[in-house]
Parts: C-alpha cells; structure tokens; sequence
C-alpha cells in the first residue's frame, strides 16, 4: 500500500507522448480538473516521452539516457502526475529497476516516489468530490494492465465513475484482460495481437454502453485503430474529457 | 506423426517457428474454443480456491520464502539429498544434459534387461524426449496419465504442462481412442472415456519392468521424494514395478520436510483449483524387508540443462522458483489464444518463455521473450511470486546486448541483435533526451496529418492508422499561457 502525502499547491504535468501528438484535449482536460482542486499545474516544455519502447525492446541503455533526460526536469520536490497508468508504472516503478546499480539510485528513488498516476492523485491525495451534471447515461471502462497490475489504480479509476450519480457502469466480460497492444508486441506478434484487439472491441461493444473511457491512451490508440477499421463507431476517449465534461467543466 | 495446429507436423514444432505455428493456432477457430473454455474453467476454480485475499498472499508469501531459501542453499542442499537418498537406498544420479539423463536411464534399463517402462507424469522426461530416445533403444515407453496417454496415442505433446491434452475436447479424445483402440464406442461422455484409457491401462503396470516419475518436491532434511498426482497412477508407476526412476530438475529441491505443507497447498490451488490432491506419494526408500510392495530398487536422477545458468544470475535465479502450477499458463491473454504447441518447447506460456532460453539458448528462443504484452497477468497469479514479466524484460535485454562485465553470458546472448534496430533506439533516445527534435517531430506530425500514410506495416493489418491532433498539447499550453497573459 502506497502511503499518500497530504494536498500540495504545485504539481508538475506529465502528458506523455501520445497525449501530446494524439489527444492534446485530454492533456488540458486534466490539467483543468487539477487546477479545480486549487493546484498550480506547472508543466515542463521541455518533457518528451518515459522511454518505454526502449525499455520495453530491450534497450536499457537508450532507455536510461530518456529517463535521466525527463528526470533532470523535474527538479522541485513536486508531485508528478501521469496521464496514464503504463507511462506511470514506467517511471514510478521501472525507473528504479533501470538504475538499479548505479550511484544516482537516491535520487531516481526519491523521484520516482513523486510520480503519480491522475486518477489515484485526485482520488487518494485530493480527495476529490465530484459532482454530476449530465444527462443519464452508461460508460465501460478500460484500465491498461500497468494501470491495474503495477500501479493498482484501475480500482481509483472506477472510484471516479462511481462518484457521478448519473452515470451507470458496465462491466465488459474479460475486464481484465489485455487490449494486446503492448508497445512493440502488437507490431513484432501482431497476428496474436490482433486476436486480442478483436476480442477486446468485441466484449465493449457487447456492453452496450453509450461511453467508452480509459486513462491510457496507448490502449485507447490500440482500440480505436480496431474499432474504427471493423466500421464499429464506438470510441473510446480520455477518462479525464468524460469527468470534466460530466462536472460541467466543459 | 499427427498433425496439430492446422497442419503444422508435431515433429516439426520448435520454438525458431513461433510466428508460423502461432498462426496457424490463431486460425484454428475449434482450438481457440477449448483453450478459451479449458482456462476460464480453470480460472474461474483457482479465482475460488483463493477467495480470501489474505489467505492467497499469506500463502504466496510463505512459499515464495521457501523457494527463495531453498535456492539460496541449492548447492548444499543438493548434496545433503543425495546423501539422504543414499543413506535411505535411494541411488542417485546426475546429469547435466539431456544426452546424460537419458543415457542414465538407458543404462539402467539394461541392467534390468527392460523392455517396457510406464510413465506417471513428468515433464522432466517430456524436456529429455524419453520415449523417443528409449524407443531408439527399443524399450516401450507408456504414458500412464489420462491426459498424457492420449496425447501418446495421438502422437502428438503435451500442451500444457498440467493438463497435456487440453487442447482436445471430449469429441476428439472420442475420435483419438476410436481411431487407435480397439473394441471402442465412441461416446462424448468424460466417465465413459476415462473409463476406458483406465481400464486399457491396468494390466501395463502389472507387466511393466520399470516405472518412472518425475518428482514435485525433494526434500533434503529427510531424502524424500515427493509426488502430487489426482489419478492413482502416480502410485502405481512407483510401487507396482521392481524398479522405480524418478527424474527431476535439479532446482526440485527444498530443505526441510516442513516446507512442503505450503508449497503443496499453492501447487494444487493454483493449478487445478483444489485444496488437495486425490493423492499425495512421499517416497523415501525401496521397499523394506518386511514390506508387501513396492519397488526393489529406487533411482533419482537429477537434471540440469542449463538451470544452474539461471541460477548463476541472481535475478533470474527466480525463474527457478517454479512449482510447475501452470497458473501463468491459465491466465496468459497470449498463451489462451494460441496453445501450448505454438511455443514449440517442452514448457509453454509464460514460464517456458522464461525457462526455456535457459535450456535451449536465446538464439533459439528470442520470439518467445518478445511473444508478451507485459500485461502481468502470469506475475499476479504466481503461487511463488516469480515476476515473470520483469524476467522477460531482462532476456529481451540479453537478447539484444552483449554481456555486460559483471554478469554471467547467456547461451545464445544477443541473438537479437539488429544494428538497423539499435540505430533506430538510439536516434529515438537522442530525439526523446533533445526537446528541440522532439518538438520538431511532433510539430512536423502535426503539421503533415493529412499526408500521414494509410498503411503502417503490421499495425493497419486490423486497425486503421493514428492521426496526429491538429495542434500538440505542447502548443495548446502555450497558447493557453499566452492567452491567460493577455
């Protein structure tokens, strides 16, 4: 169990890399739900990407010279809030594995303490209370693996959802099982790949829900492309877009 | 030879054609049925038996704990076994290859001038080849274990290292027995089949001249040889015949008798759902005087092929805190989809992607480590709390560099090594460590949208292509800033 601080007044943003180039709406949206809490929302500029391809191909090295790059940037002993739960497992779990054996482990574990994913910083640290202004409707959920296995937040993810009263959540069958991008995975295996993909648009669809939401934009990249290629017009959008919309933030 | 997966040859099944035999699994819409049903029965069993949260981690704790100290002595307590056995007549044998094992047994059988050997189950002897290598010797060997025996019948390999045949379902095991028994009704029900491989089998233990087992625990303070098995013919293999072979890989090992309570209750909870097993054989000697069975003569043949080369590495040592539960098997997404066969190794899924480099090399085995999402189901599930994904990650490092001072080389160490790869990596970590370029390619992305290409390699084979948004999020903040200013 992960020992929450109390609420700060500044915050560094994390994006990430397909939020940036792919859906930059979801990067202000959550920037605005954080500022709502009375947080400054310092974001870096000079921040590009964890460096999980690399690290996840096999590339320590290369994957090293990204993540000391990123970490140099956030120097203030703020909170980091990630905007998905695989780039947060990245550099909240995996930094320390990278620089296991060097002389800097100090100063990458005290970083990657600060890291947070967005969902479990509004729910753990801010406490955050949300309130529904939206029609009726119904939302499915997907959390990324890292999301769930690595930094357990799938559980804050759904507490969100829970909070708004007019919104009915639908379990798809197989909930937790993956979406089968995984990075390079869906592109060196992408026959087994594609069978997932195909049965994770399948078990959506089935839920019938009129919203389909996640925190991770690399799962959402991975189920999108599939839905929109099979002519299924379901999408899926940023966790973050469907509450500020659903609070009347937008 | 049978044919398996849409007509890929059993014999040709190797872990070098894992994209063409995953394929061809894929494209098998009746095995993908019984693999998705065999493993949500079987998730849906362990989901039960571990319905308390507390209890499930107390236990995965504890014997995690017991694996770790036993390895962290696997030296030592190897030979206190051996020693144990010898005092108790146990003879025991080494092998560090598969070659040695085999010509062990071989050796064996011909001072016993044995012509058939029956089987309980053991994977072990799956990893040697066994019955082929013996069949070469012409001695007999029969599988005794339901799933395995039609699995044999078939010709065909396990695929799975619990359940060996549960890529048939009850139809086809109907179909296998009417093709090679004889005097045999077909029929769909499981009593009636199981009935029939039981009854075919009995009289093979009477005549058998050797029975052979693999070995669940050995226990070094005691010299005894542990055995976990549902069916009873665990029991018979090891009692009815003179003689009695038991093979196990070296890492089997734990250190007191007391330690295998826990390790029993994770094994049977995790692979099939039970608290205990129907049978529970611990053997310590041949049969004394005095006594009315068992067998005269007990062997221990301890194999190696390249675990001490994980166990060198204190990171991958925990490869070898394997039960063999097949837990990570039952929830891989991967290996659900495609089968044990597909793997092309004696241990499929996520464990046999991790083991096997170890036995086989890298270079024979560098799919394998690629062929996961990393979606941790296999770690979440572990009975003994192997991070399998992070194992993973570490061989695809191995498989790309070359050893580093401070640790041990792999066989088979960068196989996957790609010069055009590497490039790529290191203009992607100077892009990703140099904001200017980074913002130059994604402005650039932005900026060309609408040139962006339709296709991108295996990517669009079942998903359209991304778009870039029309703006970064980089420039909206900006934007942002400059308006809050103005």
């Amino acid at each position: 169990m992960r020992i929450y601080p109390a609420k700060p007044v500044k915050v560094y943003f994390y994006a990430t890399c397909l939020v940036d180039l792919f859906d930059p709406q979801a990067g202000l949206d959550a920037i605005t739900l954080l500022e709502q809490q009375g947080i400054e929302v310092i974001f870096i500029e000079k921040q590009t990407c964890c460096g999980q391809p690399a690290y996840s191909s096999g590339y320590d090295q290369e994957a090293k010279i990204i993540a000391q790059s990123q970490m140099d940037l956030f120097t203030e002993n703020w909170p980091v809030i990630v905007l998905s739960g695989s780039c947060g497992g990245m550099m909240h779990y995996h930094y320390r594995r990278l620089f296991k054996d060097d002389q800097n482990q100090t100063q990458v574990d005290d970083f990657c303490e600060r890291v947070f994913e967005l969902t479990e910083f509004l729910v753990n640290v801010c406490r955050i209370k949300l309130k529904d202004q939206g029609e009726n409707t119904s939302v499915v959920m997907h959390t990324s693996c890292a999301a769930r296995r690595e930094m357990n937040v799938h559980v804050t993810s759904t507490q969100l959802l829970s909070q708004l009263d007019n919104v009915k959540i639908r379990e798809q069958d197989y909930e937790s099982e993956c979406c089968g991008f995984g990075g390079t995975f869906a592109v060196r295996h992408s026959d087994i790949s594609q069978a997932m993909v195909e049965d994770k648009t399948r078990h959506l669809s089935e839920t019938k829900a009129s919203n389909f939401v996640s925190a991770d934009w690399g799962c959402l990249l991975n189920i999108n492309g599939s839905l929109e290629y099979q002519g299924n017009p379901m999408r899926g959008r940023h966790l973050a877009s469907f509450l500020l919309e659903r609070t009347g933030g937008k | 030879m049978s044919q398996a997966n849409n007509g890929v040859q059993i014999e040709d099944l190797a872990p070098e054609h894992f994209h063409d035999q995953a394929k061809a699994a894929l494209a098998d819409p009746q095995l993908r049925q019984n693999f998705r049903g065999a493993m949500d029965y079987l998730t849906d069993k362990r989901k039960i038996a571990f319905s308390d949260p507390t209890e499930e981690k107390r236990i995965r704790d504890l014997s995690a704990a017991i694996r770790q100290r036993s390895l962290s002595k696997l030296p030592d307590l190897l030979e206190q076994l051996e020693t144990n056995c010898t005092n108790n007549g146990i003879q025991v044998h080494w092998a560090e290859t598969t070659e040695q094992a085999n010509s062990i047994i071989a050796g064996i059988a011909g001072q016993h001038n044995a012509k058939n050997i029956i089987k309980g189950k053991s994977m072990v002897s799956e990893e040697i080849e066994l019955n082929h290598e013996m069949e070469k010797l012409g001695i007999e060997c029969l599988e005794s274990d339901m799933g395995e025996y039609i699995v044999q019948l078939d010709g065909d390999k396990p695929s799975h290292i619990i359940m060996p045949a549960i890529h048939k379902n009850k139809q086809e095991v109907s179909d296998t027995f009417e093709k090679h028994l004889d005097d045999f009704t077909p029929t769909v029900d499981v009593d009636e089949l199981i009935k029939t491989g039981r009854t075919r089998l009995r009289k093979k233990f009477h005549d058998a001249d050797i029975g052979l087992s693999g070995v669940n625990f050995a226990v070094a303070e005691t010299g005894t040889l542990c055995l976990v098995e549902n069916e009873g013919n665990g029991r018979m293999c090891t009692t009815v015949p003179n003689v009695h072979i038991a093979i196990t890989g070296i890492e089997k090992v734990v250190e007191f008798l007391s330690d295998v309570p826990p390790l029993y209750s994770a094994l049977t909870r995790s692979a099939t759902g039970q608290a205990i097993t129907t049978y529970f054989n611990m053997i310590s000697s041949p049969r004394r005087a005095g006594e009315l069975d068992g067998p005269e003569e007990v062997h221990l043949v301890l194999l190696d092929n390249g675990r001490t080369q994980a166990f060198a590495d204190e990171e991958m040592r925990q490869t070898l805190q394997c039960i063999r539960c097949g837990a990570c098997m039952n929830h891989c997404p991967v290996y659900t989809r495609i089968g044990g066969h597909a793997y092309g190794t004696t241990y499929p899924g996520p464990i046999g992607q991790i083991i096997s480099p170890h036995m086989m090399g890298l270079d024979n085995t560098k799919d394998l480590v690629t062929a996961s999402s990393l979606c941790g189901a296999c770690g979440e599930v572990c009975p003994v709390n192997i991070p399998i994904p992070e194992m993973l990650q570490r061989l695809r490092q191995e498989a790309k560099n070359s050893p580093k001072n401070n640790r041990p080389a792999i066989k088979g160490q960068a196989a996957a090594a790609s010069r055009i790869e590497l490039l790529a990596m290191k203009g992607f970590a100077f892009a990703a460590s140099h904001p200017s370029l980074y913002h130059l390619g994604s402005w650039s992305a932005t900026k060309m949208r609408s040139l962006m290409p339709s296709k991108i390699g295996p990517w669009t084979q079942c998903r359209t292509a991304p778009k870039p948004a029309g703006k970064t999020l980089h420039q909206l903040i900006k934007a942002r800033k400059q308006g809050q200013k103005s």
